[in-house]
């Protein structure tokens, strides 16, 4: 009964009005017409424009800085050095705190420690004079020797963080005095033993690297002071509750002074999970008392923006020759840059959302990890946070393995990927409540045709095709940590203010969250009036980031129209002169039970705003004990030039478990953009810096984003699970899409040129290469 | 320098620096749609038309405009409003910040080829960078727009 009950609720649920339909996002057609809701558009036009100038050494001390010129400049309101800021340290993160990212900034430092760390701020009357005098200030610096190799920062010599104050928060295995931001290992069963009686080890290292999110819109910032003399910050974050309290501890100033806002976000991605540039405007506002604006160039938003932790993961996996993976050992080295936010914690998520997708056989598995600083951009919150990096290396593993092993790489996952019902000692002991995996990986394969397009097929024009495959896994909200909010008010016409403290960055969830409280509200869509985010405003919630808006702020929705429900009833029963636990709430109106006698959703409304003691208003906040992944199947097949290395992607195709779609037409959009972005890190998107630590790809013309003309097909479908802990069954979708490119992709390279490329992205310069190393050996192995 | 241009059917006269960039330009004078996503000419979200021929306006000084007829978002709304829907019912606007730069290429596309090709569609419109849609959901939209417009018998539709 129970198995045929979860049965149903995974199938179409056909009883939901609102719930698993395409809703159009609610602010679609405002977007689609280009009205004025972004930063730049809605505030005021003759702030002060505020510029920096940053470092053009990678590890240096300012000796001395002379902006007595530049002050000169007509039109200059403000130049600011080390010297005028507070001395007190702080991190950018995005995070609950306390924090498990060190706080190891100042507003401005002394001490600069990677090309692009800012080193004054400029606030003039125009953009001409702010930069001009950025060009007039004269710093004498002392250049020391950089880190600029992660593999080497560990307990090297030079210091990226030798100064007294460091200080870390939480107790995260960090060391300023050795380089390292964060360092640990778990483990479970014995990794010597079962490694030493597996048939087969396989011991692979990986290399990615710090890819930018991009987001169309940069980064961005707008202050001024409120009527009541506080900070009011109009900011493009997905934080805004930790960007009140970021600001809080940089500036030196109260909580209470300062309220942030943000207006619609031309995208995240996580980026904007860390306060990358609203301390620096806000500081101008403080000190001149006049609005100010900063927006970064995309110059600044790749070189000095929070792009995803570089890491080189080692893999040791154990297994039969029947295909059984029964040990997996993960080791993490983060390079987290010159600061350390989202560093202890991003690493964390390489092991910890790789490894149980094997749970199956699992006997023993051990993460550890090292995560340093180095003189490099400073890294952050990028989709996938971890997961991607780790899942990359260890689909590749598993996908080398099966190559070895002559089984079909689709079927060793059927016979090791974790089940509906299993317990994950990778995941922190949590159970596989709701897990479709293995119908994901069944569905892929007959959608995209696998045993027909996995053979390599020599087109006989130079050019192969071949196919690949790889899962993923992520989390759904961070356990026991983020809290989501929803407040719900009725109006007097019957309709719903539904406010929250998620940011809605392009992806929906304004419109998901609406579609949750018309169901329990039992109205349509149109009905509710969503509002977000402000922290003078909104209930509390962590913010948009870790999957967790569907996941826990839906809950939140989800207890806080049951409260307003027994309201409503409270208030009806009054007038009704009953008990309110006769009352039903019926969508457009309460019925007083065993009666005929009704009252409408609009006369309740108006009877709450006369001679009432109850608000029509209710607020809950949720919270959860769990993480309950999403699974994804990703399999691609490419056409790869032989003599250019080209690879083009001829069909991607993703079957994704997010529990119970709320809206599959944006959960669909989420699953192509996550591969599309993926695809560019796998084949395009490059990090590179010269021997002095300078970044080489400050635009989009050397740090090339994928195109329309870039991939091929893409189609997605979904295989439902109901999590029990989600609201209507939903879990995550908005991380795990990106995590299956890079290991899918890998494999088909390796299919159509047998070269297993171990470092992304994999470029046609690389491929190339890589064949000739190849062909070299082979004829070399002849003479 | 003075120029002499008209904006969105209206004429404009005005002193202007010999160096402001025309996206500059159009934000000045309210035409907010019209967006910056990179300096290099390279993301298409600054797209205008001028004379009826897609530009980045970021890459064209206010002076050049001299003389011509530059049509932003702003005042093509109806003609966007036509199709714009059809996106929005897949789900792609998504962030909408690349959606204006988008919308006016593909209104440049469209009169310039009312029944193109997916092929030609991606052609026309590579220079359009998102990164949030993945663009498959902009070409269903599209497509379904061309369908729509099909089956209604729309006069650009039956030319072919």
């Amino acid at each position: 009964m129970e198995q045929k009950d979860k049965e149903k609720r995974e199938q179409n649920t056909p009883e939901y009005k609102n719930i698993n339909r395409p809703v159009r996002k609610k602010d679609a057609m405002q977007l689609l017409l280009g009205k004025p809701v972004y930063m730049d558009d809605i505030t005021r036009r003759d702030a002060l424009v505020v510029k920096l100038l940053r470092s053009p050494h990678a590890n240096a001390i300012i000796k001395e800085i002379d902006t007595s010129i530049a002050m000169k400049v007509p039109g200059v309101v403000a130049v600011y050095t080390w010297q005028d800021v507070p001395g007190s340290r702080y991190t950018n993160a995005g995070q609950t705190y306390p924090e498990p990212s060190p706080y190891d900034r100042l507003i401005l430092d002394r001490h600069v420690r990677f090309v692009g760390d800012a080193v004054a701020i400029i606030a003039a009357e125009n953009e001409k004079a702010a930069l001009r005098a950025r060009k007039l200030i004269k710093v004498k610096y002392e250049v020391l020797e950089p880190v600029l190799d992660f593999r080497k920062a560990k307990d090297n010599p030079v210091l990226v963080h030798p100064e007294e104050d460091w200080y870390p928060p939480c107790p995260v295995g960090g060391d300023n005095r050795r380089n390292l931001v964060a360092s640990g290992v778990n483990e479970d069963g014995d990794v010597e033993a079962v490694m030493a009686d597996c048939d087969i080890v396989l011991d692979r290292t990986y290399h990615t690297k710090a890819f930018s999110q991009a987001m169309m819109e940069t980064f961005r910032t707008y202050t001024e002071l409120d009527a009541y003399g506080r900070l009011h910050v109009i900011s493009s974050t997905q934080i805004i509750f930790h960007c009140r309290r970021i600001l809080s501890h940089a500036l030196g100033i109260p909580k209470s002074r300062i309220r942030v806002e943000k207006p619609r976000i031309g995208g995240g991605f996580g980026a904007k999970q860390t306060a990358v540039c609203e301390v620096y405007p806000a500081f101008v506002t403080l000190q001149t008392g006049r609005p100010a604006k900063l927006i970064y160039t995309r110059e600044e938003s790749q070189i000095a923006g929070s792009p995803r932790h570089e890491m080189e993961i080692r893999v040791r996996l154990g297994a039969d020759k029947d295909g059984r993976i029964r040990c997996v050992d993960l080791y993490t080295l983060s390079n987290t840059g010159a600061y350390g936010e989202h560093g202890p914690t991003t690493v964390g998520l390489s092991g910890h959302k790789s490894i149980p997708l094997y749970t199956g056989n699992l006997e023993a598995y051990r993460f550890g990890y090292d995560v340093v600083y180095t003189n490099l951009q400073a890294a952050g919150a990028y989709r996938g946070y971890g997961a991607t990096q780790g899942i990359y290396a260890l689909e590749t593993t598993v996908n080398e393995l099966a190559e070895q092993l002559g089984i079909d790489p689709t079927r060793i996952r059927d016979i090791n990927m974790v089940k509906e019902g299993m317990i994950m000692p990778a995941y922190y002991n949590e159970p596989a409540n709701a897990c479709a995996l293995d119908r994901c990986m069944e569905h892929c394969r007959q959608m995209f045709g696998w045993d027909e397009k996995y053979p390599v097929r020599d087109m006989g024009n130079g050019k192969v095709r071949a196919a690949g495959v790889a899962m993923a896994m992520q989390g759904s909200a961070i356990s026991h940590v983020d809290v989501g909010s929803a407040t719900i008010k009725l109006a007097e016409d019957g309709s719903y203010n539904l406010i929250i403290g998620a940011a809605d960055m392009g992806t929906g969830c304004d419109t998901i969250l609406a579609q949750m409280a018309a169901e329990y509200m039992d109205c349509d869509v149109d009905n509710v009036v969503v509002f977000g985010a402000d922290t003078d405003v909104s209930p509390y919630d962590s913010g948009s980031y870790a999957s967790s808006t569907t996941y826990v702020t839906g809950k939140a929705v989800e207890k806080a129209c049951a409260q307003l429900k027994e309201k409503i009833c409270t208030i009806a029963a009054e007038q009704m002169n009953c008990d309110p636990g006769e009352i039903v709430f019926e969508g457009k109106q309460v019925r007083r039970m065993n009666t005929k006698e009704t009252m409408t959703l609009e006369d309740i409304a108006y009877k709450s705003q006369s001679f009432s003691t109850h608000a029509a208003q209710a607020t809950a906040s949720h919270s959860s004990p769990v993480s309950p992944p999403p699974f994804m199947v990703g399999m691609v097949e490419i056409e790869l030039d032989k003599e250019t290395g080209q690879v083009t992607v001829l069909d991607y195709m993703a079957v994704v478990d997010c529990g119970i779609p709320i809206n599959p037409a944006l959960a669909r959009i989420q699953a192509e953009g996550g591969i599309v972005q993926g695809i560019g890190h796998t084949l395009f998107e490059d990090v590179l810096y010269d021997e002095k630590g300078r970044p080489m790809g400050s635009s989009f013309m050397q740090y090339r984003l994928p195109t329309r003309l870039d991939m091929g097909k893409l189609r997605v479908e979904f295989e439902r699970s109901y999590e029990p802990t989600g609201p209507f069954g939903a879990k995550s979708i908005g991380e795990i899409v990106i995590n299956t490119p890079a290991p899918a992709l890998t494999h088909a390279i390796y299919r159509a040129t047998g070269v297993w490329h171990r470092e992304l992205p994999i470029t046609p310069e690389k491929i190339v290469m890589a064949n000739r190393r190849k062909n070299d050996e082979i004829s070399k192995g002849a003479e | 320098m003075e120029v002499k241009l008209t904006l969105n059917g209206k004429p404009v006269t005005e002193q202007v620096e010999p160096d402001l960039l025309l996206i500059d330009f159009l934000r000045a004078h309210g035409c907010y749609s019209v967006k910056r996503g990179c300096e290099t000419s390279g993301c298409g979200l600054c797209t205008v038309l001028m004379d009826d021929r897609p530009i980045l306006s970021c890459s064209v000084l206010t002076v050049r405009a001299g003389g011509h007829s530059i049509w932003t978002l702003e005042g093509l709304q109806q003609e966007a409003e036509d199709f714009v829907g059809f996106i929005a019912d897949q789900g792609a606007d998504q962030c909408g910040f690349c959606n204006p730069g988008f919308v006016m290429n593909t209104i440049a596309l469209l009169r310039e080829n009312p029944d193109p090709t997916d092929d030609e569609i991606r052609a026309y419109l590579a220079g359009n960078l998102c990164r949030c849609s993945g663009y498959d959901g902009q070409l269903r939209g599209i497509r379904s727009y061309l369908e729509s417009r099909r089956q209604k018998g729309g006069s650009h539709g039956a030319e072919r």
